[in-house]
């Protein structure tokens, strides 16, 4: 009974005709005209081995069929003492809406800072990776629209990539091809680094043929890679091109390769 | 009686009928706040080329209403700090209500900070960052801007930003119809940052006036009264009433495919 005197009068039974909805107010909403996304286009790829990991992504910038600029990396490294990121030891990659991509970016950066500030050492890939992606998930509902790879050595020492999608799925993998291109170059990674469908010569047919043996690639085998999968999305992918860029992680550190790609 | 005492004191319904809530303010007047959903007044191109020791950007000083050439002496290109210049694309108001931004940034920094003034990398970034927060804000600031200037180690700087936070920088840049029209001149002349880093100011000024006569040529949307501005370290070179020179339709009968011609 005391809601009765309440400031706040009870929406249900007998009151007072001020709380009757609006009888005039015109019905349906008006649609709004403005997206907030846009798709920039471009590919990532990215490679662990048994010591080192390779993250590449090319250079062109879209929009529509127009190209915006020829140079504008979309791998980043992740969470240095300078402004350099000379000391980095993790590696972010975002394709997808370019803006979304910058602003997730700088917020991991900043976030991987401030970690070690507090805590004196730096931040694992492991948690790195994990943070990332409740970093996703809390744009849930108005999510950044990206693919992300974030790669470096775990704390064994050996490569690890982490990939995920815009709202912070995340999963540990071997390798991952993401972007516009990513249809193009998730099979020949399947073939050339898992062995996917390739068999033992002459050993027979149906359930009997084996497998052939996986083996962990060498670092120059993988750059070879990452360099045949871009040059063949070129050629058939028209928002890709223009330029490579891989950062390779190894424990003395990460190097950044620039190759050019055809600019058609 | 009535036992509620929240109505106590009111108009009775029995006696009066319902509060009539048509007299509260509806949607047409006072309704919910309203986001910017389309442009206006709107300008079109804005051009831009690095050359070695500078950036030359010039537009046009038209602001269109729809179809309707509505102010024909707009001036696009804006001056911040003594240092850059933004040039605008996109909706006009918008761009005044930016312009009034970077005077207040300028005016604060000017006096807060000693022995530093902001270059255009930083104007950049403010820029795209404010760009980016109201996209976000689902109440976007309806333009393409290009930000010339020099960088923080005195580099011939030129950057690109716009309504969804979209940034990228290259030699040459050109918004709107430009990036159909004008960039692909402009790309010929510096097609990387080497060939832009070889060009005079003579030869990047020719370049962007060549371009600015095609897009008067081919862009509806566009005027032959333009600003130029060349910024280079020894400062700013802004001017606002400059007009096309040396137009020719002597090439337009040279065009095949489109008119009355047989053959």
């Amino acid at each position: 009974m005391a809601a009765m005197f309440s400031q706040n009068p009870l929406m249900n039974g007998p009151n007072y005709s001020f709380n009757q909805a609006p009888s005039t107010s015109s019905g349906g909403n008006k649609e709004h005209a403005f997206y907030p996304y846009t798709d920039n286009g471009g590919s990532t790829l990215a490679i662990s081995g048994s010591d080192f990991t390779i993250i590449a992504g090319d250079t062109r910038s879209t929009s529509g069929y127009s190209i915006n600029t020829r140079f504008q990396p979309k791998v980043f490294k992740i969470g240095g003492t300078t402004s350099a990121q000379d000391d980095a030891t993790l590696v972010l990659s975002v394709v997808g809406f370019a803006a979304d991509g910058e602003a997730l970016k700088e917020r991991l950066d900043t976030i991987v800072k401030m970690y070690r500030y507090q805590h004196g050492k730096p931040m694992s890939v492991k948690a790195c990776a994990q943070r990332l992606s409740t970093i996703l998930y809390g744009k849930r509902f108005f999510p950044y629209y990206v693919t992300a790879i974030l790669g470096g050595l775990d704390e064994e020492g050996k490569g690890a990539i982490y990939s995920y999608d815009p709202v912070g799925s995340y999963e540990r993998e071997q390798c991952r091809a993401a972007g516009a291109a990513a249809s193009l170059i998730m099979p020949f990674l399947d073939n050339q680094v898992n062995f996917k469908n390739q068999y033992m010569p002459g050993s027979g047919v149906g359930h009997e043929l084996q497998e052939r043996e996986k083996i962990p690639l060498k670092i120059n085998e993988v750059e070879d890679l990452v360099k045949d999968a871009f040059d063949s999305a070129v050629e058939r992918h028209i928002e890709v091109g223009d330029g490579l860029q891989m950062f390779v992680i190894t424990k003395s550190g990460i190097e950044v390769i620039y190759k050019a790609l055809k600019k058609d | 009686m009535n036992h509620l005492p929240q109505a106590w004191g009111r108009p009775r319904d029995d006696v009066y009928g319902p509060y009539d809530s048509s007299y509260l303010q509806s949607n047409q007047s006072h309704g919910p706040t309203q986001h910017t959903q389309s442009p206006v007044v709107t300008g079109t191109s804005v051009i831009a080329l690095k050359f070695k020791d500078g950036v030359v950007i010039a537009a046009d000083n038209l602001a269109s209403y729809g179809s309707l050439a509505r102010f024909t002496d707009v001036k696009r290109l804006r001056k911040f700090a003594g240092t850059s210049i933004v040039g605008f694309g996109g909706d006009v108001s918008d761009m005044q209500y930016l312009d009034r931004l970077l005077n207040s940034l300028d005016i604060e920094e000017a006096y807060s900070t000693a022995g530093h003034t902001l270059n255009a990398k930083n104007l950049h970034t403010f820029l795209s960052k404010v760009l980016y927060k109201r996209r976000t804000d689902f109440n976007p600031l309806w333009n393409q801007v290009l930000v010339a200037g020099l960088d923080d180690d005195s580099k011939p700087f030129l950057a690109s930003a716009d309504l969804l936070g979209t940034t990228f920088s290259a030699p040459s840049l050109a918004t709107g119809f430009g990036a159909h029209l004008a960039q692909p001149l402009l790309r010929k002349v510096a097609g990387d940052e080497e060939a832009a880093a070889k060009l005079t100011k003579e030869q990047a000024i020719e370049a962007v006036k060549e371009s600015m006569k095609v897009l008067f040529y081919r862009d509806a949307r566009s005027l032959d009264k333009y600003s130029i501005a060349v910024i280079t370290k020894d400062g700013i070179e802004l001017k606002e009433d400059e007009k096309l020179e040396n137009q020719s339709w002597a090439f337009a009968d040279q065009i095949r495919g489109y008119g009355t011609q047989i053959n």
